[in-house]
């Protein structure tokens, strides 16, 4: 790992611009936070990511000053803010509406927040005048929101979140109303927005692939509790546990028990009459501990016959095959009834194709190809 | 554009009879020359004139604007805060109850409406007057202001409140810049409808009114009880001229916007980088 990579959450020095300590959250008897405690760093773009229900919303609410903590503190800059209400914050949301003024133009949307500090006026025309240049709406400034295009309005509303100069820009599904191609467009703006400006990002999101090519960090909620905090990489690599591995991508589940069989590497008894797999694992199993074996699909090679050097090979039949254009993915039955899915790149035109349905296929994969999660 | 059916044209031409015959023959009526109200003797605008000249019509038709001008504005505003608090605050204890008693004037039999408040001015000593007028006008018309506002209230979106707070608004500044010119189109028709309300009440303003502070339709009222008038009917006319260019003025107003915001989107559609 290169010294000028941006990690401050390795480093034990590095002060946290929020720290979540215990913060619990109930509406009700409903708990939507469940005693969670979270730092985020400065220049970070964190990602909260987790299905719709998971108290995501209202950790980002809390932070934004609409809902305050039930139990425990939430700082920023190492101040608790609990309490402080939303105008008195350093801390600027975009809305998954957008909730843009409809009554006030462009300019005067942008405007709106900085008129508020009732800052000089050429401050206030100077700074509009360079949020709109950051957003490219120099040519839309005079338009009223209904006049533009959904991406524009995008792109009106972060330029209004981040007039005032935040500390914390919060994103609730900023980009979940635009389509496809637009979104991962605007992915690429956003990061760029971030790096320029220098804020601290945090973005509400249940889109998987958005979280992974935005964030520096995403954290994995589910139930009001984080599941997983980590870089992107190491969630879709290394997630410690199966509903991680499960919400991120796409994997195959293999259970079985497992036995120590040599340094960090573990023999995995899993179906009847079936050779066991062999996998390595940093955690430590005990002998005849249950486990399950997580293995992307990109990780699994199909073949026509048993690749000699392999450790680990099953057999099977293709049960179906999903065409994306770029990569296919192979859905193989195994005797034992098991479905693993196993994906390739498209390298060769399709009817120069392989395998199709019913073929009898060998899937392989090396012992690091999995990762070893506990039940 | 679809023809009608037989059947259809038959309700239309009914319905319509039914509501603007009378009216048509008030019209007819008042531009009749003769003092015979069902007699016609040929075309003439005096009674115009002659209802220009009547000072005692023209005191009246003050006092209706000022108490109509008045009690609509307060109503507007009281209807407005409490359909701000019903729509706004949630569930608390009491909320059906109260919501409730706010929309029960609407369903409340105006002479009792009107002997409640008589009581109430004679209660306290409040000489009446344009004062207890205006008061009883405020009470009967809020309930339909709050009614027109909270329908508007009920699909506003309220994160542009949280937006205008987030960017460092107090609450009263969110409403006054962010809430209040949004639903500004409702509020504005809640006090033409309170405007209206006034304008033609007759049976709250006799039990309110003192004997200075007679309104048009009391005046009206009991003119007509001496017998009708072509005068009268002359200022019918034109009590219908007012509210018939109002009325399609808000029509118009409130069309060419939507015209242009639909036009403005479709715009904004197709230019989508």
């Amino acid at each position: 790992m290169n010294s000028t990579k941006f990690a401050p959450w390795a480093d034990p020095e590095a002060k946290p611009l929020i720290r979540f300590q215990n913060v619990t959250k109930r509406f009700g008897t409903f708990t939507a936070i469940d005693n969670l405690s979270l730092d985020i760093y400065e220049r970070e773009f964190f990602a909260l990511l987790g299905p719709s229900g998971c108290g995501k919303t209202t950790m980002m609410r809390m932070l934004g000053g609409f809902e305050n903590p039930t139990e425990g503190r939430i700082e920023l800059a190492g101040k608790d803010i609990s309490g402080v209400p939303p105008n008195k914050r350093a801390v600027n949301m975009m809305f998954q509406s957008y909730a843009l003024f409809p009554h006030l133009t462009v300019w005067d949307n942008i405007a709106f927040g900085l008129r508020r500090d009732s800052k000089p006026k050429p401050e206030i025309e100077a700074r509009v005048a360079e949020m709109l240049k950051l957003t490219r709406l120099e040519k839309f400034a005079k338009r009223k929101p209904h006049q533009i295009s959904g991406g524009q309005r995008q792109r009106v509303a972060l330029a209004r979140s981040l007039a005032k100069a935040p500390k914390l820009l919060l994103l609730d599904e900023p980009l979940g109303a635009l389509d496809k191609k637009l979104r991962q467009d605007t992915q690429f703006e956003l990061m760029d927005i971030q790096e320029k400006t220098g804020t601290t990002f945090v973005i509400v999101t249940h889109d998987q692939e958005e979280a992974m090519t935005v964030a520096s960090r995403v954290a994995v909620m589910d139930e009001g509790r984080l599941m997983q905090v980590a870089t992107p990489d190491r969630i879709y690599e290394s997630p410690n546990s199966i509903y991680v591995a499960d919400f991120i991508g796409e994997v195959n589940i293999i259970e079985g028990t497992a036995t120590p069989d040599g340094e960090e590497t573990y023999r995995i008894d899993w179906a009847d009459g079936q050779e066991p797999i062999r996998a390595t694992s940093a955690r430590s199993f005990a002998t005849g501990e249950k486990c399950a074996l997580a293995i992307r699909p990109e990780k699994v090679t199909i073949s026509a016959d048993r690749p000699a050097e392999a450790v680990n090979a099953v057999q099977g039949k293709v049960l179906d095959i999903a065409y994306l254009g770029n990569i296919s993915t192979y859905h193989v039955e195994l005797p034992s009834g098991t479905v693993i899915k196993a994906q390739t790149a498209n390298t060769r035109r399709i009817s120069r194709r392989s395998f199709t349905w019913d073929d009898p296929v060998w899937l392989s994969w090396t012992v690091t190809g999995g990762v070893l999660l506990a039940e | 554009m679809n023809r009608l059916s037989w059947f259809n044209t038959v309700s239309l031409t009914l319905g319509f009879a039914f509501l603007y015959i009378p009216m048509v023959i008030l019209v007819i009526y008042s531009f009749n020359e003769s003092k015979l109200v069902t007699v016609w003797a040929g075309f003439s605008t005096k009674w115009y004139g002659q209802l220009l000249k009547d000072q005692a019509f023209l005191n009246a038709a003050w006092v209706t604007l000022k108490v109509a001008v008045l009690s609509s504005t307060i109503a507007t505003v009281l209807g407005t805060m409490a359909a701000y608090v019903m729509v706004r605050s949630g569930r608390f204890f009491g909320r059906t109850l109260f919501s409730g008693m706010i929309y029960a004037p609407l369903v409340m039999p105006e002479v009792i409406t009107g002997l409640s408040l008589l009581l109430l001015f004679i209660g306290i000593g409040l000489d009446r007057g344009v004062m207890t007028i205006v008061l009883a006008h405020t009470t009967f018309s809020m309930c339909y202001v709050s009614v027109v506002v909270s329908s508007r209230l009920v699909t506003f979106d309220k994160s542009l409140e949280e937006a205008a707070l987030d960017l460092g608004c107090t609450p009263a500044e969110a409403f006054r810049l962010v809430t209040l010119p949004i639903i500004a189109p409702a509020v504005v028709s809640g006090w033409l409808l309170a405007f209206t309300l006034s304008l033609d009440d007759l049976v709250i303003a006799s039990f309110t009114s003192g004997p200075s502070s007679t309104t048009l339709p009391i005046k009206i009222f009991s003119a007509v009880r001496l017998g009708v008038s072509p005068e009268i009917n002359a200022l019918s006319t034109v009590m219908i001229g007012i509210v018939t260019v109002g009325v399609i003025a808000t029509s118009l107003i409130t069309k060419t916007q939507k015209v242009r915001q639909q036009r403005d989107e479709q715009e904004a559609a197709r230019t989508q980088e």
